[in-house]
């Protein structure tokens, strides 16, 4: 593709081009090694001047005391066990209804269809949700993570267009050997959906890996139930508060020095809520990247 | 046989119930919730037992002072997002044009990786960069400005700044992912018109203009058209975050004012009232968008 003289207007293009894209980049992953390098480097130093570039001695204190600090290990718990169980049951969820949808005997499949895929529109609100919520019985349940993000009209409909597009042959071959709706679905549908089985649990844990809101207006009373990404909130604004409290009273010692202790804390669980998603990211662009195309074709 | 399948085939309907229960409990029966706005609702009271007041709360809407200002900002940020949608389109090109293959993947993976970082870590990063005693203000003081410690400049308590600063978190959080579908647009584009061009004497700013630009407008509009009936929706756990008492006043849009009145002042009717009006500024916009499609494109989106 490259021609062998280049003109040029088209290098100095290119070299800027080069400039502008790789300084992007810098900045999108620059605050997050700021969080590293900090939350490794002796915080004597630390704490007087922040690392900028490399980290100032190197410890893991920050990491050994956040072990031990109270209620991280049982947040790090819950925030596995509600991305692991979700992940799983909207994933199941999702698989089943997108294969029941592709059978057109199914009776009154066109409506349920359509109801759920109206989904994506209608939305009643936060307050009609969270008094329903509350009705159900759902506050301070660790069920209010898992089941109002069962079901979700988007991943239904990328499971229906691509089982849609499987070769028939295959299932009704299960079919003449006496194969039952539900034995089809899991030896056949599955094994062969496994690209958009996978592309969809990585947006789904994700997802649940991320959240908090439900943990903040359904679940704060029961501390047993405290996600990574609250326990985060919790520590963020604390430190706010204490921000303003030092800025309003001009800095007295005592405070300021409460905001540096949490500071460490406060970095560290912020760099262990983070690294999951930075370690699988690489591998698992490809799916990501699968689920925005299967999306686009849709449209 | 035929018998025994017309039967068999209700099963599907009963493998499908109970998450067909759960879309009616979650997502359907919340709509039923708006008649909140029609009683005085106190929580704990049955609502068959409360006052029917009729359209008080929606009346209230055009009295209260924060009506407007709240739909001012919601607004404000919507367009601000408007008016950055091109970006992804030409983020992409750019990306398109790095020919060294692992470079162009590493920006790839690296730019498109804040999409999906959560909000909470999104603000501790930007506590940490720029609150105070934080990483800006502390390289600006290596170079002697701001060396005075009371002197720092904190971006998030600036209220002046509220309205582009919160648009650029938001771009930098999204502008990779959002720019990977323009990317698989160019790479759909058919090369033969490329080389078509070129024997025509076109160099290579001509081909983007009037090759790869009109490739991706209809990309571009099919996005914008679909994301426009969205649009209020989006950024509510940045803004919650970001809030503070110095920015509260520019950066409450109207799910925020929701919030607010609903759940922290515990007045759900009024609440649920202001959340049918953003419903329907939503819908106002899905049918502009909707009619301006249909000039401009020659058809409906919906």
């Amino acid at each position: 593709m490259y021609t062998k003289k280049e003109k040029p207007s088209r290098r100095i293009f290119q070299i800027f081009n080069y400039i502008l894209l790789i300084g992007f980049t810098l900045i999108c992953v620059y605050p997050f090694w700021t969080m590293i390098i900090y939350t490794v480097s002796d915080p004597s130093v630390a704490d007087i001047k922040a690392p900028i570039l490399f980290p100032k001695g190197f410890t893991l204190n920050n990491y050994k005391e956040i072990l031990v600090l109270n209620g991280f290990f049982h947040s790090l718990l819950i925030s596995i066990l509600r991305t692991v169980l979700g992940t799983f049951v909207t994933v199941f969820a999702s698989a089943i209804m997108g294969y029941l949808f592709t059978k057109e005997e199914m009776p009154c499949r066109k409506v349920l269809y359509r109801a759920v895929v109206l989904t994506m529109y209608i939305n009643g609100g936060l307050i009609p949700t969270f008094i329903l919520i509350r009705s159900y019985g759902l506050l301070n349940n660790f069920w209010v993570y898992i089941l109002p993000m069962t079901v979700s009209g988007y991943y239904i409909i990328l499971i229906k267009t691509f089982v849609e597009q499987l070769p028939k042959e295959l299932e009704e071959a299960a079919v003449i050997d006496g194969a039952g709706y539900f034995k089809v679905f899991t030896s056949v549908i599955i094994p062969l959906s496994k690209p958009i089985i996978a592309t969809i649990a990585v947006f789904a844990a994700v997802s649940h890996w991320n959240s908090w809101f439900d943990n903040y207006i359904y679940t704060s009373k029961n501390e047993g139930i405290q996600t990574l990404q609250y326990l985060l909130y919790q520590y963020l604004n604390q430190a706010q508060q204490m921000a303003d409290q030092v800025k309003n009273s001009h800095g007295t010692i005592s405070s300021a020095a409460a905001s540096i202790s949490t500071k460490g804390v406060r970095m560290t669980i912020t760099v262990l809520a983070f690294l999951p998603i930075f370690i699988v990211y690489p591998f698992m662009q490809r799916f990501f990247t699968k689920g925005i195309m299967l999306g686009a074709v849709k449209c | 046989m035929a018998k025994r399948k017309s039967f068999y085939r209700y099963r599907l309907l009963l493998m499908a119930l109970p998450f067909m229960v759960l879309i009616l409990l979650f997502n359907y029966m919340p709509v039923f919730g708006w008649i909140y706005s029609l009683y005085d609702y106190i929580p704990g009271i049955a609502l068959k037992d409360c006052d029917f007041v009729g359209l008080k709360y929606f009346r209230m809407l055009f009295t209260d002072v924060n009506t407007f200002r709240v739909i001012k900002n919601t607004l404000i940020f919507a367009g601000i997002s408007i008016i950055l949608t091109p970006l992804p389109m030409l983020f992409a090109i750019l990306l398109n044009e790095i020919k060294l293959r692992p470079v162009q993947k590493i920006i790839q993976i690296f730019s498109t990786i804040p999409n999906f970082i959560s909000w909470i870590i999104v603000y501790s990063l930007a506590f940490s960069l720029f609150s105070h005693d934080g990483l800006v203000n502390a390289v600006l003081q290596v170079f002697g400005v701001n060396v005075d410690a009371g002197n720092t400049y904190n971006i998030m308590g600036d209220s002046n700044a509220v309205y582009w600063f919160q648009s650029f978190l938001q771009l930098w959080k999204t502008l990779g992912w959002n720019a990977i579908i323009y990317l698989a647009a160019i790479t759909g584009i058919d090369q033969e018109l490329y080389n078509a061009a070129k024997v025509d004497g076109a160099g290579y700013f001509k081909c983007a203009l009037h090759i790869t630009f009109p490739a991706l407008s209809e990309t571009y509009f099919v996005l914008l058209m679909l994301n426009i009936g969205n649009l209020l929706n989006t950024g509510f756990e940045q803004y919650f975050l970001f809030k503070n008492p110095q920015t509260a006043s520019n950066i409450e849009v109207l799910d925020l004012y929701v919030y607010r009145i609903g759940l922290e002042s515990q007045d759900y009717s009024y609440g649920v009232a202001i959340g049918i009006m953003k419903f329907a500024i939503s819908v106002l916009l899905l049918t502009l968008a909707n009619k301006a499609a249909k000039r401009i494109r020659g058809e409906y989106i919906i």
